[in-house]
């Protein structure tokens, strides 16, 4: 006698249950979580999906670039015209400081090689245009036109024609994330351009001022004083604008005081940056001095119009 | 309504009225649009209030279709999502993952209400997994962002009755088949 089957017919026949899938994707997921953030294994996986999908990203994006390309097109001539005078009066008053410059920058880098200081900058810089900014509400991030065929690597600091906005954190073939200097998870070693005091900038999120933790009350530090970077990151060259002192409350209880900065670059507003690619050779040998400078010089040039 | 059927039969579909079951190929469209839509550059007060497009309409196929949709659509969806946001791996997939599962435990529930109660229910599905997403990212050692966090599902649960009537119009009977 043949035993009678008893499992349900094939249209009967559902899968897993719905709770049985999502605790097993729940499981998955967290697992993910937690190796995205510890370990960062899978990060090649994440290259390939993004590559996938950056055809389908700059398609999005044509849009919107038309239509800016289009206002700009059809911006009257009275508008242009007037921007035209402010320009040329900007340059009348800064064509003493403009003069003057390349003077001065001769002397700095006869006494900079006199005191046999290292060049502290001897890399090239890629200009880049901002595509979008990030959409995570939790971080401060936007996306360049640029990426590893164009020269940049991660850990590159990004300057705007005004200062700092921040470094380069991850890059794809013509795409690179730039996390701003206002995100949580961003540092910037600062020195005050008035008194010399070093200190380190911290981002603190989305619509928070950033501050310099970690500074003692004793510090000569006043609202007002503006933030350079101080160069010992190796990321940013010394000397770039940072941010400006909004706010300095020391109270006699507390071990540190509490400064907020505002930041001077444009970290919301630039639509055009500068990738201050780092030197490949980091401290070149002596015998090839001539050959390595030329390099370095190429740079300056290049960050020139800049200021 | 003859005069105007196109016009007639836009609109929500009356209870009685049987939909048709929706096309694979449809969905996966819809899906397609809605990443894009998640993906399209936006600044300012836009991107404050632009509401996760993607999770809108894996919640209506998860309400409408759930032998096609289902939880691992909707983790996969995220997994895609996590990418072309710079997510942390995971975040999305479990957020999307969560919301499918519950819109298949509610479907019944919230598919006997008119549109506009839906979109009173969608929102708590909505603000619940955008709730997951913020539990995940606070752990993990991220600030708390502002108030206007909750804005994007409130937003999305305004679309809904729009989003519901584009997508289930496909899936209506044709008033001229039937004679």
């Amino acid at each position: 006698m043949r035993p009678i089957p008893v499992d349900p017919p094939a249209f009967f026949n559902r899968g897993p249950s719905p709770f049985a899938r999502l605790v097993f994707f729940g499981l998955l997921s967290l697992v993910l979580l937690f190796t995205d953030t510890r370990y960062r294994y899978l990060e090649h996986v994440r290259g390939a999906v993004a590559v996938a999908l950056y055809p389908l990203q700059r398609a999005l994006l044509a849009p919107g670039l038309a239509i800016g390309y289009f206002a700009r097109y059809i911006a009257s001539k009275s508008d242009l015209a007037d921007a035209n005078a402010a320009l040329e009066h900007e340059l009348a008053v800064n064509a003493p400081a403009v003069q003057g410059y390349g003077n001065e920058r001769r002397e700095n880098a006869q006494l900079r090689e006199l005191l046999a200081l290292r060049k502290q900058y001897g890399g090239a810089a890629i200009a880049a245009q901002v595509l979008y900014t990030g959409r995570d509400p939790f971080s401060q991030k936007l996306y360049i036109d640029r990426g590893t065929s164009d020269g940049v690597e991660a850990g590159d600091g990004v300057i705007d024609d005004t200062g700092v906005v921040g470094q380069v954190t991850r890059v794809l073939p013509r795409l690179a994330e730039v996390t701003l200097i206002t995100d949580r998870e961003q540092a910037v070693p600062v020195k005050v351009e008035r008194s010399g005091a070093r200190s380190v900038m911290f981002g603190s999120g989305t619509g928070r001022a950033p501050e310099l933790r970690f500074t003692a009350p004793s510090a000569d530090l006043r609202a007002g004083d503006r933030l350079v970077t101080s160069g010992i990151d190796g990321t940013y060259p010394a000397g770039l604008a940072v941010a400006v002192v909004t706010e300095v409350a020391k109270s006699p209880g507390e071990m540190f005081a509490r400064i907020a900065c505002r930041p001077l670059a444009g970290v919301d507003r630039s639509e055009y940056l500068l990738v201050l690619a780092r030197p490949r050779v980091a401290s070149p040998p002596p015998q090839e001095d001539s050959a390595a400078a030329a390099p370095a010089r190429k740079g300056a040039r290049a960050r020139a119009p800049r200021g | 309504m003859r005069v105007l059927p196109a016009v007639a039969s836009f609109g929500p579909a009356a209870p009685e009225e049987i939909l048709r079951p929706a096309r694979p190929w449809f969905i996966a469209l819809s899906l397609a649009v809605g990443l894009s839509a998640n993906i399209v550059p936006f600044s300012g007060v836009a991107m404050a209030l632009r509401p996760d497009f993607l999770a809108l309409v894996l919640l209506y196929w998860c309400i409408q279709e759930p032998r096609q949709v289902g939880v691992g659509t909707a983790w996969l969806a995220g997994l895609v999502m996590d990418v072309a946001d710079a997510t942390v791996f995971g975040q999305h997939a479990l957020a999307y993952a969560v919301l499918a599962f519950a819109a298949g435990y509610f479907r019944r529930r919230v598919l006997r209400f008119p549109l506009w109660q839906q979109a009173a229910q969608v929102a708590v599905l909505l603000l619940v997994c955008a709730g997951l997403v913020l539990v995940v990212r606070y752990v993990g050692g991220a600030a708390l962002p502002s108030w206007t966090y909750v804005a994007p599902p409130l937003v999305g649960a305004l679309l809904w009755p729009l989003l519901s009537v584009l997508l289930q119009a496909p899936q209506r009977p044709r008033r001229g088949s039937r004679s």
